[in-house]
C-alpha cells in the first residue's frame, strides 16, 4: 500500500514538473530568439508525463497502448512535414484529432462510471463531450474547406441561426436531464451525436475570409474540452494544458474578431455568415490605370521606401519565394523594404509571417498592422500582392460597406499604390474596392508569382537606377 | 471529493490567468507556431487515454480498450506532428543580422 502511495506521489510530482515546463514553453515562445527553447521545454514535459504515466501502477496491459503510440507516430510524422502553405488545414485537422481523443475518452468514462455519476461530474463530462464533438466535426469541415475538398463558398439559408441554436439548445437540455438523473443512460448518445451535427452546421456558412477567426475559436473549444476532461479524470496537468490552450485560442479569437470588426458575442455564438447579399448589381466600369512589369520595376527602383502587403493570394500563387527575390533585388539597390501584415491576412493567425519566414525574409521586416500604419504616409510605393479587403479604404469611410469599421492597412496613404491582381473581379467577400480607382493606384494584372518574377527580371536587367 | 473539485477549479482559474498573461505577450509574428504548440501541449490528454486503454476494467473492457486506443492514436499524432511542425516553423524565423544557413 505504502509503495503504491509513494509511486502515486512521484507521478503527481512528475505531472507538476510537466505543467511547469508547459508554462515555460509558452513563455519562451514570446520572442523568436527563445522560441525554440520553448518547444524543447514542451517536449521534455510531454515526455516526462507520458513516461510517468506508462509506469502508472494501474496499467495491466501495454499491448494496445504500444499499438496506439506507434500508429499515432506513424500518422504524426507526415503531419509534421506538410508544406507551409498547408499549415492552416493541418492545424484544423489537429484540432479535430485533439477533440476526437477527448470525446472518446469522455464517452468511455461515462459508460465505465454510469449510472453512479455525481452531478458535478456529469455536468463537466457533458461539457467535455459537447465541446469535443462539435470541435471534431467543425474542425474536419474547416480542414475540408481549407484543403478545397469541400466547397469554399459559404452556404447560407433562411433560419440558419435558428436551426443551429436549436441544435445546441437541445444538446444542452439533454445534458441537463442527464445531470439531474445520470441513470438515463439511453439519452447519452444524444449529447455526442447532436453536437457532431451542430459542428457541421456551424461551419457550413463559413467562407475563407472567416477562417482565421473560426480556427482560433475551434482551438479555444478544443482547449476547454481538454480542461473539462482534466476535471473528470482529476488530472491537474490536463486542466493546466487545457486552460492554456483555451486561453490561447480565446485571445486569438478576440484578436481576429477585432481585426474584422466583429463583435465578441458574434464570435462566441459562431454566427460568422455575413448577412450581406446586397452587393450584387452595382458593378460600374470605373476606369483603372494599369502598368507593365517594366514600368513597375522602374518605379520600385526609384523608391526609397517600399511596403509590401501580402494576402491569401500570395499563398495561393506560392509567390513567397519570388517575393523574396524582389526583396533581395530592391534591398541591394538600397531601397528600404518592409512588409505590412494584417492580422487576418491569409487563412489563420500568423499565416503570412510563416510563409515569408519560410522564404528567408528576416522577421524584423515583418510588421504588424499597428506598427506599419504610421509608415504609409512616408512610403513611396505600397505593393499589394493578393490582398484585397484588408486594404479597402471603404472600411474607413463608407458606412454602407459591409466591412465598414474594420481596421485596414492604410496603403492608400502611400505615394504610389501597386496592386497585383488577376483581374478586376471582386475579392472573396464580393466587395468593391475603391482603392483600385484612385489616381495613385497602378493595377498590375497577372498571376502573383509570374508578375513578381517579371519585375525581378526587369530589376536585374538593370538600367533603372 | 468536494475539496478535490475545488482544488481543480483553483488550478483551472490560475492556469487560465497565467495563460492570458503569457500568451498576450506572444508576438503576432508567431501566432501560427503558437497555435501548433498549444495544440501539441493540449495532446497531453494522451495520458488519460493511456490509462483508459491500459487499466483493468470489470465492465465495458472492450469499449474502454477500443476507444482508448483510438484516442491514443489521435493524441500521439498531435504530439509528434505538433512539436515537429512548430520547430520547423520556428527554425525559419531569422533576424536580419543572421545570414541564412
Amino acid at each position: 500500500m505504502r509503495a503504491i502511495l509513494n509511486s502515486q506521489a512521484l507521478l503527481e510530482t512528475i505531472y507538476l514538473i510537466a505543467a511547469m515546463l508547459f508554462i515555460l514553453s509558452l513563455k519562451w515562445l514570446s520572442s523568436p530568439a527563445s522560441a525554440r527553447r520553448g518547444v524543447r521545454a514542451g517536449e521534455i514535459g510531454m515526455l516526462l508525463a507520458v513516461l510517468g504515466t506508462l509506469l502508472h501502477h494501474g496499467i495491466v496491459d501495454y499491448t494496445w497502448i504500444a499499438i496506439g503510440l506507434v500508429l499515432g507516430t506513424v500518422i504524426g510524422v507526415p503531419l509534421g512535414f506538410v508544406q507551409m502553405t498547408a499549415v492552416p488545414q493541418r492545424t484544423a485537422l489537429s484540432h479535430a484529432f485533439g477533440a476526437l481523443c477527448v470525446t472518446l475518452v469522455g464517452t468511455a468514462e461515462f459508460y465505465l462510471r454510469a449510472p453512479a455519476v455525481p452531478k458535478f461530474m456529469m455536468a463537466v463530462l457533458s461539457l467535455e463531450i459537447i465541446l469535443g464533438s462539435l470541435t471534431l466535426t467543425g474542425s474536419l469541415m474547416a480542414a475540408g474547406k481549407l484543403q478545397e475538398v469541400l466547397p469554399q463558398r459559404p452556404i447560407i439559408y433562411k433560419g440558419q441561426n435558428l436551426v443551429n441554436l436549436s441544435l445546441l439548445g437541445i444538446a444542452i437540455i439533454v445534458a441537463v436531464l442527464l445531470v439531474i438523473d445520470p441513470s438515463r443512460m439511453s439519452l447519452f448518445p444524444l449529447i455526442v451525436v447532436i453536437p457532431l451535427i451542430f459542428g457541421v452546421m456551424m461551419i457550413v456558412p463559413i467562407g475563407g475570409a472567416d477562417m482565421p477567426t473560426v480556427i482560433s475559436l475551434l482551438n479555444s473549444y478544443a482547449g476547454l474540452s481538454a480542461a473539462a476532461m482534466g476535471f473528470v479524470l482529476d488530472s491537474k496537468l490536463l486542466i493546466v494544458a487545457g486552460a492554456l490552450d483555451g486561453a490561447s485560442g480565446f485571445i486569438l479569437s478576440v484578436n481576429m474578431s477585432k481585426a474584422m470588426n466583429r463583435s465578441f458575442s458574434n464570435v462566441l455564438f459562431g454566427a460568422f455568415g455575413q448577412e450581406q447579399a446586397t452587393v450584387a448589381g452595382k458593378v460600374e466600369a470605373k476606369p483603372v490605370r494599369s502598368a507593365t512589369a517594366e514600368e513597375a520595376a522602374a518605379i520600385l527602383a526609384a523608391a526609397n521606401k517600399v511596403v509590401i502587403v501580402p494576402g491569401y493570394g500570395m499563398a495561393v500563387a506560392q509567390a513567397q519565394h519570388k517575393v523574396r527575390e524582389l526583396y533581395d533585388a530592391l534591398t541591394k539597390r538600397g531601397v528600404d523594404v518592409k512588409f505590412g501584415i494584417h492580422p487576418v491576412a491569409g487563412r489563420m493567425p500568423g499565416h503570412m509571417n510563416v510563409l515569408l519566414a519560410e522564404a528567408d525574409i528576416p522577421y524584423d521586416k515583418l510588421l504588424d498592422m499597428d506598427e506599419i500604419n504610421g509608415d504609409f504616409p512616408q512610403t513611396d510605393v505600397a505593393l499589394i500582392i493578393g490582398a484585397n479587403d484588408v486594404t479597402n479604404p471603404a472600411a474607413r469611410s463608407d458606412t454602407s460597406s459591409p466591412i465598414y469599421g474594420m481596421p485596414i492597412l492604410d496603403v492608400d496613404k502611400a505615394r504610389t499604390v501597386m496592386v497585383i491582381k488577376r483581374s478586376m473581379a471582386a475579392g472573396f467577400a464580393g466587395i468593391e474596392n475603391p482603392l483600385y480607382h484612385l489616381d495613385r493606384t497602378l493595377m498590375l494584372f497577372g498571376d502573383a508569382k509570374g508578375f513578381v518574377g517579371n519585375i525581378v527580371r526587369e530589376l536585374s536587367a538593370g538600367g533603372h537606377s | 471529493m468536494k475539496l478535490d473539485l475545488l482544488t481543480s477549479l483553483y488550478v483551472f482559474m490560475l492556469a487560465a490567468f497565467i495563460g492570458f498573461e503569457v500568451i498576450r505577450r506572444v508576438s503576432p509574428l508567431l501566432h501560427t507556431p503558437l497555435m501548433s504548440l498549444t495544440n501539441a501541449l493540449d495532446a497531453i490528454a494522451v495520458v488519460g487515454a493511456i490509462i483508459l486503454a491500459g487499466e483493468f476494467h470489470e465492465h465495458h473492457a472492450t469499449l474502454a480498450k477500443v476507444l482508448g486506443t483510438i484516442a491514443i492514436i489521435a493524441a500521439t499524432s498531435n504530439i509528434v506532428g505538433g512539436f515537429l511542425i512548430t520547430d520547423r516553423m520556428l527554425k525559419m524565423f531569422k533576424a536580419s543580422g543572421s545570414k541564412k544557413a
